[in-house]
């Protein structure tokens, strides 16, 4: 058993060292970087230097889901295709994850450097993705100052775990388990998350009979989309509205969907919302 | 009168049922002292706010659906007659999604069952005018099909067009129809236009009795067929418009109910009529009922079950007539 821990411990060492080493540096920093994901967008935002990042995706310039929507629209918009990036002539690209997976195989095929950033599961992983994308710009020192910040600021925010029992609660029933930011970040504020006590980890449908019996005292939910839509039409329904109580629902704001330091913005909403 | 009771004991059955099935899982006594009793805890909210009208609305609707199959097969004299497979149903769907696309229906509370009417009204006035008074079967099942495929055809189109990113993946609900998470807003949105479509396709039982002898017949004994054809239509258009516009369109309910209670009435349309708005309601409540059990945390549609059991008999129905074909 202790070898296999061992030999466990070493892989992870070794492959720890070899994702350190894609995170090296370039000689030369890239001089025509895109950005093909929201979350991406906001990071290079923040970090590249003037000149250094030439497009961002079409979200970014989006008020309802992009913080950095009036910085967003004095970029070049790009909608993720392949053809259209290439035709920037980029250095680098980064990407999500979950960015199309044709679209990145094809720019790597054609020989351009794709990075992809995985999402933030926890508040401790913003400052990793902020180091990640201030080497990639090679602007290691202004990720430094904002890793700084965030982390005196983050310190300054946390809550000890005693306020209100809280829940997601989305269209179509939809509602957040454990194992992301948005707990993270609910849980940081001091509130107790539903989630927790219906041991639910992963996201998903929840059926509304069971959020009445969950009976939250606190519910976060997204602000509706204009058009009409029966998902969103279950956030009308009178028990909704009964549980909701007189006080209504807290709406997350575009600050909670990217794990960059902006989720700061989203953590003094809660704790101005306790107090 | 037998045939009366046992329908309507499968009815309170089911309506009972469909009070006690539900993820959050209570006994019948908590239940039913939560339904009966003091308001104020959350099972009470459960049981009063989301059940109840789910199941009034699961026999509002299958009263609708199964009256509406049998006044159009007892008038058309063909078994293959049904609201979803004739159209009529996707129309009123496109109706409801016009309407609450547009804003329209946010805009005063009657707009959406209104819309809906709207739509089943053409759907049904284009159908018999196009199938005549005999309603043949060839005509009937083309025009059926070519006013779906269009119906269907424009929902997508509205709901594609829509700013709201969840109104795309609503195609599935306009087509197959559910009664999940539904208020008593849509059980007080629907009663009214559903009553009236109910009295008036209700009073349509001497008519149709006597429209089996044959159209001459008929008026010889005393019978207005323009104003049966009317109140037929009006009825339909009403309680289908209603039906689809807070259930989505539910499909075969009207064929296959009928189909099954008929020999039980000694094949009397007028008869059929009420059996048929009884066995509807049973139909669609125990349809509820299985979506709930077969996949408690997807939004199965109802929909798809009753496709699952219509559909091989709509083609048995097929087989059965192809000789008039």
């Amino acid at each position: 058993m202790v070898v296999f821990a061992v030999a466990g411990l070493l892989l992870a060492a070794a492959t720890g060292l070899a994702s350190a080493q894609a995170d090296e540096p370039a000689a030369v920093p890239p001089q025509r970087v895109v950005s093909m994901n929201l979350c991406t967008d906001q990071l290079a935002m923040m970090l590249a230097a003037r000149g250094q990042l030439i497009s961002v995706s079409d979200l970014a310039a989006d008020p309802d889901t992009s913080p950095m929507h009036e910085q967003g629209r004095n970029y070049p918009a790009n909608h993720g295709g392949a053809e259209e990036i290439y035709l920037l002539r980029p250095d680098l690209v980064v990407a999500g994850t979950y960015s199309d997976p044709t679209v990145v195989a094809m720019l790597r095929r054609l020989g351009i450097r794709v990075a992809q950033l995985d999402i933030v599961r926890t508040l401790d992983e913003v400052p990793e993705r902020l180091a990640t994308m201030g080497a990639l710009l090679g602007r290691q020192d202004a990720a430094a100052a904002q890793i700084a910040d965030f982390d005196a600021a983050l310190a300054a925010l946390s809550a000890p775990p005693d306020g209100p029992r809280a829940a997601f609660y989305f269209p179509n029933g939809y509602t957040l388990g454990t194992g992301t930011l948005s707990h993270d970040i609910l849980t940081t504020a001091g509130y107790r998350h539903i989630a927790d006590e219906l041991g639910r980890s992963a996201s998903g449908r929840l059926a509304l009979e069971l959020l009445i019996i969950a009976d939250p005292e606190f519910v976060i939910t997204s602000s509706p989309y204009p058009g009409a839509s029966r998902s969103e039409a279950l956030l009308e329904h009178p028990a909704f509205a009964a549980v909701v109580g007189a006080r209504g629902a807290f709406i997350s704001s575009n600050d909670w969907i990217c794990g960059t330091p902006l989720v700061l913005n989203a953590l003094r909403d809660l704790v101005e919302a306790r107090e | 009168m037998r045939v009366f009771v046992i329908l309507s004991a499968l009815v309170v059955i089911l309506f009972g049922a469909s009070l006690l099935i539900g993820p959050a899982g209570f006994g019948p006594a908590e239940s039913l002292r939560a339904l009966l009793g003091e308001q104020g805890d959350a099972v009470t909210l459960v049981m009063r706010e989301i059940r109840l009208p789910r199941a009034i609305l699961g026999v509002m609707v299958g009263i609708s659906l199964g009256l509406s199959g049998a006044a159009l097969q007892g008038y058309l004299r063909n078994p293959l007659a049904e609201p979803g497979l004739i159209g009529v149903s996707g129309s009123a769907a496109l109706g409801a999604v016009i309407a609450l696309q547009t804003g329209v229906a946010a805009s005063f509370a009657l707009a959406l069952p209104l819309a809906a009417l709207t739509g089943a009204l053409i759907a049904v006035f284009l159908i018999l005018a196009l199938a005549g008074p005999r309603g043949g079967s060839l005509t009937l099942i083309l025009a059926g099909i070519a006013i779906s495929a269009l119906a269907g055809a424009l929902t997508s189109l509205a709901l594609n067009l829509s700013p709201n990113p969840f109104a795309v993946s609503e195609i599935i609900f306009w087509m197959m129809g559910s009664l999940a998470d539904r208020s008593f807003t849509h059980v007080w949105l629907a009663l009214p236009f559903m009553a009236v479509g109910w009295v008036l396709l209700a009073r349509l039982g001497r008519g149709l009795d006597a429209l089996t002898l044959g159209e001459d017949a008929a008026e010889a004994l005393g019978i207005r067929l323009d104003r049966l054809r009317l109140m037929l239509v009006l009825g339909v258009a009403a309680s289908v418009g209603a039906a689809t516009a807070v259930a989505g369109a539910i499909g075969f309910v009207g064929l296959v109910v009928p189909h099954m209670l008929r020999p039980f009435v000694g094949a009397r349309p007028g008869a059929l009529l009420w059996a048929s708005a009884l066995g509807g309601a049973a139909m669609v409540l125990a349809a509820d009922i299985a979506v709930r059990l077969v996949l408690p945390d997807r939004d199965l549609q109802l929909g798809v079950l009753m496709a699952i059991v219509g559909a091989p008999l709509f083609l048995h129905l097929i087989y059965k007539t192809r000789r008039q074909l």
